[in-house]
């Protein structure tokens, strides 16, 4: 039952979220947020990646080389083909490998 | 042009699809881990509909979290989502019927199919936006039955499939490099991140992220505003 709540928290959270600009900036958009909107999307990704990095132990066996090595590869992969789920796909096929034969 | 319209909106959210069935097959196999089964996994799919959110609910709903700390950790995670919205204002204003539910549905990656404004020909652009977001979801649902329903008899282990999750926001962010001459909204996400992860440590380092990372781009507007 207490899964049922922290969900519907989760769910309700998020919903208000992605509608408060809309109910905040009914009539018009500052030129402020505009600009926003434009320049946050990039930077917003950029963190989510660190972010996604966070659990890496650079000190510590097996030193991060799974995932910058998998990282590597998404990059790589997405510079060539530029097709999302082709670096997707084989960024996660190459960590699954790595964990398992580095560690 | 309503058949055409579904059409187009389909070939649209095509990319996505494989995407979110890994991912959203990704966690309905964490669901099943942490003992969950597909009546919870296709609810949070439903509901939720965040795909990072939901990997990081799955740890909350089994370490027992608070409300408080639940509603803490859903505005962190997804407080990017009020930025997407705020870009999406003007195109979205007048969808009318669509409308509430496509910002119910303005995830990472429609958000990042519908971005660039464009429309093909010959299309209702508003149903053309809200069948996207309603194929992207339906896949991101399927994935997680999907998942759940698998992950208890695949007969290997799926270890490292959460890298997925990483993978598509590393994807997203050379792409967005690659199609952009102006780096430096997203050098600046990069670099500020890191730093306040080394300053703050990995628990409490994102508020202060998104505070430095606004800042920064609001010192930069004169410059950015400048540039073509």
């Amino acid at each position: 039952m207490k899964s049922a709540l922290l969900i519907a928290v989760m769910a309700a959270v998020t919903l208000l979220l992605r509608a408060l600009p809309f109910l905040v900036l009914r009539k018009r958009t500052p030129a402020y947020i505009s600009y926003l909107g434009r320049v946050l999307p990039p930077a917003i990704i950029g963190m989510l990646v660190i972010y996604c990095l966070k659990d890496i132990t650079p000190a510590v066996r097996p030193f991060g080389l799974p995932e910058l090595a998998a990282a590597a590869c998404v990059v790589g992969m997405q510079v060539w083909r530029r097709s999302a789920l082709i670096s997707i796909l084989s960024g996660t096929a190459v960590y699954m490998l790595l964990i398992r034969v580095i560690l | 042009m309503k058949k055409r319209t579904v059409q187009q909106a389909f070939l649209k959210s095509v990319p996505v699809m494989a995407g979110y069935l890994v991912l959203g097959t990704g966690f309905g196999i964490l669901m099943r881990n942490a003992g969950y089964g597909v009546l919870w996994a296709a609810s949070m799919s439903l509901l939720i509909y965040a795909g990072s959110m939901q990997y990081v609910g799955v740890g909350l709903l089994t370490g027992g979290a608070s409300v408080l700390t639940v509603i803490l950790t859903t505005v962190m995670v997804n407080a990017r989502h009020l930025f997407y919205s705020i870009s999406m204002l003007g195109r979205y204003r007048d969808a009318g019927k669509y409308k509430p539910y496509m910002i119910f549905a303005l995830t990472d990656e429609t958000y990042s199919l519908l971005c660039d404004g464009e429309v093909p020909e010959g299309v209702d652009a508003n149903l053309y936006r809200f069948l996207v977001s309603l194929f992207n979801h339906s896949y991101w649902v399927a994935g997680g039955i999907l998942g759940n329903l698998l992950g208890a008899v695949l007969p290997f282990s799926t270890a490292g499939i959460e890298f997925s999750m990483t993978a598509l926001f590393i994807a997203s962010f050379t792409e967005q490099w690659l199609s952009s001459g102006d780096h430096l909204p997203a050098l600046t996400g990069l670099l500020s991140t890191l730093l306040c992860l080394l300053v703050f440590g990995k628990e409490s380092f994102l508020i202060p992220a998104m505070l430095l990372i606004t800042g920064i781009l609001t010192l930069l507007r004169r410059r950015e505003e400048a540039a073509p």
